[in-house]
């Protein structure tokens, strides 16, 4: 459908001023929110993870076209209480671990995996691993980020996963990490479930994973 | 007007707000350089070494000499990257740890008045590095952030450098060797960041007449063409009281940008330093070429 496609659009070029009619429009021509967020913000969030991940797109970009989302999410967000047929790909947490103030990563995380159907659990920079423990514990998401930027605060990420063992809770949830300083090896190395190079292949990842899990 | 002067067995380097901007060179740090990471893991000091000469010939006056890779003990590893460092270039170095032990352990070892990179306005941060500092008579780069992070606004920023400022001189630290980094921030993520960080600049030098620092790569995280961005932020940085700045000398144009600053502020007589960088670069090209 032709609407569809100008939301998905809309997200891709930013339009955030533009972005709100588009989807009044939709919800007047009596499509369900779920739909619009489907068919059109994540068509657009996903175009834009991958000229992101090519190198056409550049942040500032990526970053408008995140608000454009938001700016539509807060319209349809309200509209899905009750919504039984609402997809649900999964609930995602996220944090920056002890020691780092770094959030640009985190939040380009959170952005893509909102636009891409996930609940997003934010619980900000300098978290420590006893916090990411209690959030999990308390929220029960499906998959875990841990962002790290600088090569002395990705030991935290480590840690954060061995508190994980330590309350049993490891099991329950795939990690993921990423961050300038780390690699596949290092995600290896302290037993992380998966390694992300940037926002849009975390997104990949995380579903990629969620598939593979074995059905609890 | 405040001059920090740091030095190695061999050189000394002033840094004042009437001489030439001094180049601290970035490039010994692991964060985000596998191939260091692995080469300072396998104690591969050539390649330190050879790094450090790289900046050297590039422009740099001072190193930075980081080794902070999770998994190693940082002490022994920055000693002995100092060892090296200084084996291959005499220029005095910026010893950067945020393990108090082993920058106690690099400033023991260190023959000279090193930089210490750095302190912070968090009391963890205040109550140890400070009194190292002070110990071996070091010079010291004081971050605008605390507990809280890094402020948005440059009443924020202004107030962590004040707070630094007063710790270090009730320790009895002259206050010329306290050099402040505003903090920069990506203008691609916010394209209103730099205006805080050149802001809050300018008043911590109407305020406090420190030397200022500035890890000024940082502003352009995310965007294409990186280095005309930073030439653009280093030079209106330097009109704002910059005096020593942390760069990747091998950049391309990042040298001849802070060069061409440093004319513009009069700092250049008879614009010879620039000239001299230029047939420099002419000498260098040609040599490529044949």
């Amino acid at each position: 459908m032709e609407i569809f496609e100008q939301i998905s659009n809309a997200v891709i070029e930013g339009e955030f001023g533009e972005i709100t009619d588009l989807v009044q429009s939709a919800l007047d021509q009596g499509i369900g929110a779920n739909e619009v967020i489907r068919e059109g913000l994540s068509k657009g969030m996903t175009e834009v993870g991958r000229r992101f991940r090519e190198g056409e797109y550049f942040m500032p970009e990526v970053l408008v076209s995140a608000k454009t989302m938001n700016t539509a999410l807060s319209i349809l967000k309200p509209l899905l209480v009750g919504d039984t047929t609402q997809e649900n790909v999964g609930t995602f947490l996220i944090g920056t671990v002890k020691g780092d103030v770094h959030d640009i990563g985190k939040n380009m995380v959170s952005m893509m995996m909102e636009g891409a159907g996930f609940r997003v659990i934010d619980i900000g920079v300098d978290v420590k691993p006893e916090v990411f423990v209690k959030e999990i514990t308390e929220k029960q998401p499906d998959v875990v980020g841990l962002s790290a930027l600088l090569s002395t605060t990705m030991i935290s990420q480590k840690e954060t996963i061995e508190a994980l063992k330590e309350a049993g809770v490891r099991d329950r949830v795939i990690v993921l990490v990423g961050g300038a300083p780390v690699d596949q090896n290092w995600a290896n190395t302290i037993g992380a479930d998966g390694y992300a190079p940037n926002a849009s292949v975390a997104v990949e990842k995380a579903k990629e994973l969620l598939q593979r899990r074995p059905h609890s | 007007m405040l001059r920090t002067t740091i030095f190695s067995e061999k050189r000394e380097v002033t840094i004042a707000r009437d001489l030439p901007t001094i180049l601290i060179g970035e490039r010994i740090n692991p964060t985000g350089k596998r191939k260091l990471a692995t080469a300072l893991m396998e104690g591969n000091w050539d390649y330190v070494k050879e790094m450090a000469i790289k900046q050297v010939e590039a422009g740099a006056h001072v190193l930075d000499v980081n080794v902070g890779v999770g998994g190693i003990d940082e002490a022994e590893y920055l000693v002995a990257a100092i060892k090296a460092v200084s084996e291959a270039v005499d220029v005095p170095l910026c010893i950067d740890s945020s393990d108090p032990k082993a920058l106690a352990a690099a400033l023991g070892s260190y023959k000279g008045k090193a930089l210490v990179n750095s302190v912070t306005g968090e009391e963890g941060s205040l109550e140890t590095v400070l009194p190292l500092v002070k110990q071996y008579g070091a010079a010291v780069i004081a971050l605008c952030m605390d507990e809280h992070g890094c402020a948005v606004d440059v009443e924020g920023r202004t107030a962590v450098a004040r707070k630094i400022i007063d710790r270090a001189d009730r320790l009895g630290i002259p206050r010329e060797d306290i050099i402040v980094d505003c903090l920069t921030m990506t203008v691609g993520a916010d394209s209103k960041a730099a205006l805080v960080t050149l802001e809050a600049t300018s008043r911590v030098v109407a305020e406090f007449d420190v030397n200022i620092t500035s890890g000024a790569s940082n502003i352009s995280h995310g965007l294409p063409v990186r280095e005309v961005i930073n030439a653009a932020f280093l030079a209106m940085m330097i009109a704002a009281g910059l005096t020593a700045p942390i760069v990747d000398p091998t950049a391309p144009g990042i040298t001849q940008a802070i060069l061409a600053a440093d004319l513009v502020m009069g700092r250049d007589d008879y614009a010879a330093r620039y000239i001299r960088h230029y047939r420099k670069m002419m000498k260098a090209a040609a040599a490529r070429a044949n």
